[in-house]
């Protein structure tokens, strides 16, 4: 698998470098200091993954992800891990990186990678029906977008799927919704609740602050989120 | 903190080359230095915010060298710095000198 490093920390560099090295699957074309330098080489070579950090002068992680039409696989670095939230936003994003990147986390990241670059045959079909789900309100057809729903909350033989603009009371169970939505975005924190973790704002003891919602995390769901934010 | 040395043990667990782990230090001696006078510059200037990403910056190699606590209070002094806060400047600089004779004496 071909791979190019985009950070301007030679030492983070050197570490992600050795990692594939020594990983025996990965092999680094180049690396780079600067994201439009990287952007420019992505132009005239094949790359199936991008080890990219975050944080950059002028032009950040994101910045480069946006910029690309259609970009590689991306394994995100940083340190910080508040942004690490934020990295699920973007489809091409495999994982993200805590630095510094031991050896474990990185082996673990090339097995999410593996399964990635797997399931992208199948997915191709799904990619633009996965944005949208439809519920039946008061007989009507509705489309709702899934990355603008923060919260689902049961509600006896209903659902209330709460986004920002509205909520909307379907008659079905979290399970069947649970099925339709991305599961490296989507987690159900309780047997009442499913959130959008790319929303979260705050997370104390066993409650999540959602937009404006507090909801209760249930100690059976709480390690499933913690290793799904992957905090330290 | 007090007891809290620099080590090689965090580098050794990236990989046991040898080569690599000289290689790795060299390039932490060099950056060490660039970074932490950029950090003086401008927090002599009162650029907080500037000086906290170079904080940002330092964090990894503290991390890298083992220091734990170091992180933990790097990390803190970081997100004071950008509030304006500097009450943990004199606790950084501590990490810092215990960085720079691990790195060059």
């Amino acid at each position: 698998m071909n791979a190019i490093i985009v950070d301007d920390d030679a030492t983070a560099r050197l570490i992600i470098k050795e990692l594939c090295l020594n990983s025996n699957k990965i092999n680094v074309l180049e690396e780079f200091s600067s994201a439009i330098d990287a952007i420019k080489f992505l132009n005239n070579n094949e790359v199936e993954v991008v080890f990219l950090d975050i944080h950059m002068p002028s032009f950040s992680g994101f910045d480069f992800i946006e910029t690309l039409s259609n970009p590689p696989k991306i394994i995100l670095t940083t340190s910080d891990k508040k942004l690490a939230l934020k990295a699920f936003e973007y489809k091409s994003v495999v994982d993200y990186l805590t630095k510094p990147v031991t050896k474990e986390r990185f082996d673990k990241s090339l097995e999410k990678l593996d399964v990635f670059l797997n399931d992208d045959q199948n997915i191709g079909a799904d990619q633009t029906k996965s944005e949208f789900l439809y519920v039946n309100v008061d007989r009507r057809l509705v489309k709702v977008h899934i990355p603008s729903i923060y919260l689902i909350e049961a509600k006896g033989d209903y659902i209330n799927i709460k986004t920002e603009e509205k909520n909307y009371l379907v008659h079905s169970t979290l399970k069947k919704v649970e099925d339709k939505l991305p599961s490296e975005i989507f987690i159900k924190v309780h047997r009442s609740y499913i959130i959008n973790i790319s929303q979260i704002v705050d997370i104390e003891d066993n409650t999540v602050l959602i937009n404006k919602d507090v909801i209760p995390v249930s100690r059976t769901n709480k390690s499933d989120l913690m290793k799904k934010l992957n905090l330290l | 903190m007090k007891n809290e040395q620099p080590n090689l043990s965090m580098i050794q667990e990236i990989s046991s080359d040898q080569d690599f782990q000289k290689s790795i230090l060299q390039t932490i001696r060099k950056e060490f230095l660039e970074e932490v006078k950029l950090f003086e510059d401008n927090f002599t200037s009162q650029q907080y915010e500037n000086a906290a990403i170079h904080v940002h910056k330092i964090k990894h190699k503290v991390a890298l060298l083992g220091l734990k606590q170091g992180e933990q209070l790097t990390d803190e002094f970081e997100k004071q710095l950008k509030k304006g806060k500097t009450q943990l400047h004199k606790q950084f600089l501590e990490v810092l000198q215990k960085i720079h004779v691990y790195l060059y004496h």
